[in-house]
């Protein structure tokens, strides 16, 4: 089995790993791919900072039945 | 100059969050921040008529909500005098709750972390908001509501390829902006 990945699919690997989807040999050989590659352990730095961002506990959503009850008050505004 | 339309159906979709992390920072409230959001979208109902299309709606929408939340603070303004009465001293060498020692306290370290945090949410969902329709619906799926994989390609009738492929443009895009604006 192959060891070294081109960049696209080392950046693929570590999309994945980002929602936790990457096995541990696509793991094992991204660490490797890093090695080498610079543009990449940048790309991985950015991703992952992007993804602690958003998990950060402070951004707040709404959950998904108020939007579906706020829809359903501008629905029934909008047909008056 | 390309003037912009208003899609009141869409509102909720795509504003919602927007609005909620502006508002949530301001008036610290789950319950008031809901209500201060759909107050604006039934004004902004109400007056889209008057929406000029020299903003985006989300400017508008944002133009909207602020004076709502100005309107928030005059009423608990005017509910001051009331509060002071019921506070009291209990007893013994319990510390009381007067509003002076309630205040936070100035030498906290995290005060200043957590005021950046709360923005972040606001720089998130703005640039979300200049995704592509289909990539910021994506992304936010995936990234934020948690979906899997194969949910997210039912539903949009794509192969996990291409959902790939969307979340790498997707998360470039976002890296980009928030890097400008935020990192």
């Amino acid at each position: 089995m192959k060891i070294k990945l081109e960049c696209h699919e080392a950046n693929h690997i570590c999309d994945k790993n980002q929602y936790k989807e990457a096995s541990f040999w696509e793991k094992v050989k991204l660490t490797f791919h890093l090695i080498y590659c610079r543009a990449c352990r940048e790309y991985t730095a950015r991703n992952n900072k992007l993804t602690k961002a958003v998990k950060n506990p402070e951004v707040k959503t709404f959950s998904s039945a108020d939007k579906n009850a706020l829809k359903e008050k501008l629905h029934q505004e909008l047909s008056k | 100059m390309p003037t912009n339309e208003i899609h009141p159906e869409l509102w909720v979709d795509r504003y919602s969050d927007y609005l909620y992390n502006y508002t949530i920072v301001r008036v610290n409230d789950h319950e008031i921040a809901q209500d201060l959001i759909s107050e604006t979208f039934l004004a902004g109902l109400k007056s889209k008529d008057n929406f000029k299309g020299e903003s985006t709606e989300r400017t508008w929408l944002i133009s909207i909500l602020k004076r709502k939340i100005i309107d928030y603070y005059r009423k608990i303004n005017s509910n001051k005098g009331k509060a002071e009465v019921r506070v009291t001293y209990s007893d013994g060498d319990q510390e009381g709750d007067w509003l002076e020692e309630r205040i936070r306290d100035p030498f906290d370290k995290t005060a200043e972390d957590k005021l950046e945090n709360e923005e972040l949410g606001m720089a998130i969902f703005g640039c979300l908001d200049g995704l592509p329709e289909k990539q910021a619906r994506i992304f936010r799926m995936k990234t934020i509501d948690g979906f899997d994989t194969e949910a997210i390609c039912n539903e949009f009738d794509i192969t996990p390829s291409n959902l790939w492929v969307i979340i790498h443009r997707a998360r470039k895009a976002m890296a980009d902006c928030l890097e400008s604006n935020w990192f």
